[in-house]
């Protein structure tokens, strides 16, 4: 595959500024309209929830930053990638190129927004009087595993809406999903057992937790969660893989 | 340099294309969920040579696109089994897959990187190839607002300075309006006689005549003739389409 890149790199370059130009080039905001959309999402949970939550939850403001943070990048990393095959059909169905490219460049653009808000994250932590500590580093290792893990769920969604236009609806709700079984804006510590298990399954919710262990418990998660992350990450990219792999030639009946 | 041995390629259609998934599910449910499956080429069987000029004729939906696909590494003979030795360069359908929203220059870049260019090479090529396509007042337009022979103009432009082992044209000696017509016949053949060994899908009769050293004929997917006897074929095939009578069989 590095092979590959190395022999596609001019094409993959050509692809990301194309992705980015078409994406700002033509809004007076640019880049700052998408590192809004987390801060909006913030401020409205923190005015409606504020009272509810955020009573029992030291430092909430961080707390559902942390959150957003995550979340805000899955969603919109998964959005983009679920269309990132489809549409650049007009270019698979007549040249040759690894399908996997369109989607990679994607990524690259959803995670320089993310590490932009990144900056802005920090920047609130400091305004919350949050206690920054070296642990803070470990931070790059969700950031890592929720990349891999967000290009293997982009490759599975941009397969399954090639052969499933509607896949758009149901990713929408299904995202809405995730967005209130993640913790966002609540605490799951005195919930039932059973319940503390389901979200344990929730890879979103796992990256949150392990921001917010970091950021605001100040200590560095067990040796269990980073296997778990990286299990996470590792099972979406290779049932992604598959699946491109397996369709390669196959795509084509489907545009 | 290539030979496809017994190539067949069955093609999906139907009603499996944009159900979605829960129509998807309903139709496997209830046992209504067909799948059309047609052979869009059947047993089709050549081999070329180094510097050999193939044209593929045959009337609309005989198969032709389809094999240059499976020709092209894009799609992949569903039986036989096709032998490529060099690289390979397919111009199909040259205007299509350009970008309305990025400029001529933007465009010019990506194409030639999905056609494998380098960016050095690109730097080099990016005056010559606006100056042949007569698009340097255009450079930074948006490229929906070009005319359609200019897009194809440009497209021909970038396309015209691969240099490939084997070398798939469909439909684009054709392009644009008269004098440049006239420049990218020219340009074509010096590609040819740079020794490519070249497919060549065309509806004109005079090219085929012209141009090629080889020729297959293909009929709903059957291979009615692949033969050295060009004129024979092509006089064959004129005939064929005048009457519309049953194609013949040649040995």
């Amino acid at each position: 595959m590095t092979e590959t890149l190395s022999r596609y790199r001019f094409l993959f370059e050509e692809l990301v500024k194309r992705d980015f130009k078409k994406k700002y080039k033509r809004t007076v905001l640019g880049m700052g309209w998408s590192m809004l959309m987390p801060l909006l999402t913030l401020l409205v949970m923190k005015l409606v929830f504020g009272q509810f939550f955020g009573r029992n939850i030291d430092h909430f403001t961080t707390y559902i930053f942390c959150g957003n943070v995550i979340f805000c990048w899955f969603s919109e990393s998964s959005g983009l990638g679920m269309r990132s095959l489809f549409g650049n059909a007009a270019i698979f169905s007549k040249v040759n190129v690894p399908k996997y490219l369109f989607l990679l460049s994607g990524s690259v653009q959803t995670l320089i927004n993310f590490l932009l808000t990144m900056l802005v994250f920090l920047f609130f932590c400091w305004l919350d009087d949050v206690t920054f500590t070296w642990r803070f580093v470990m931070l790059a290792y969700p950031v890592a595993t929720m990349l891999v893990f967000n290009i293997g769920i982009g490759l599975v969604l941009s397969a399954l809406y090639v052969f499933f236009r509607d896949m758009d609806y149901i990713w929408g709700v299904a995202t809405q999903l995730l967005m209130y079984g993640s913790a966002i804006f609540y605490s799951v510590d005195g919930m039932s057992p059973k319940a503390q298990m389901v979200f344990a399954c929730n890879p979103v919710y796992r990256h949150i937790a392990y921001f917010r262990e970091v950021v605001l418990g100040g200590a560095v998660p067990d040796l269990e969660t980073h296997l778990t992350l990286a299990c996470f990450a590792l099972v979406a990219l290779a049932v992604g893989a598959f699946m491109y792999k397996h369709y390669n030639t196959r795509f084509l009946y489907y545009v | 340099m290539l030979s496809c041995s017994g190539v067949s390629i069955r093609y999906q259609v139907g009603d499996f294309k944009n159900i979605g998934l829960k129509e998807w599910v309903m139709r496997r449910l209830t046992g209504r969920y067909k799948v059309v499956e047609f052979w869009a080429d059947r047993d089709v069987t050549f081999s070329l040579e180094s510097g050999d000029m193939l044209g593929i004729i045959g009337a609309n939906g005989a198969g032709k696109s389809t094999l240059l696909k499976a020709v092209a590494g894009i799609m992949e003979p569903t039986k036989g089994k096709i032998v490529r030795r060099g690289k390979i360069a397919a111009l199909l359908e040259l205007a299509s897959g350009f970008d309305g929203e990025l400029t001529v220059r933007e465009n010019t870049y990506l194409r030639g990187a999905l056609l494998g260019y380098t960016r050095a090479f690109m730097d080099d090529a990016y005056g010559s190839i606006v100056d042949f396509a007569e698009l340097r007042d255009f450079e930074d337009r948006p490229f929906k607002q070009l005319s359609s022979g200019m897009k194809s103009r440009l497209a021909f432009s970038i396309a015209s300075l691969i240099k490939p082992e084997i070398l798939i044209l469909d439909e684009v000696l054709s392009v644009g309006d008269g004098a440049f017509r006239r420049k990218s016949e020219a340009k074509m053949r010096e590609i040819i006689s740079g020794g490519a060994t070249t497919i060549l899908v065309t509806h004109s009769m005079g090219q085929v005549r012209e141009m090629c050293s080889k020729v297959l004929w293909l009929d709903k997917g059957r291979q009615i003739a692949f033969s050295d006897d060009v004129p024979g074929v092509c006089a064959a095939y004129e005939a064929y389409l005048k009457n519309t009578s049953v194609p013949p069989s040649f040995p």
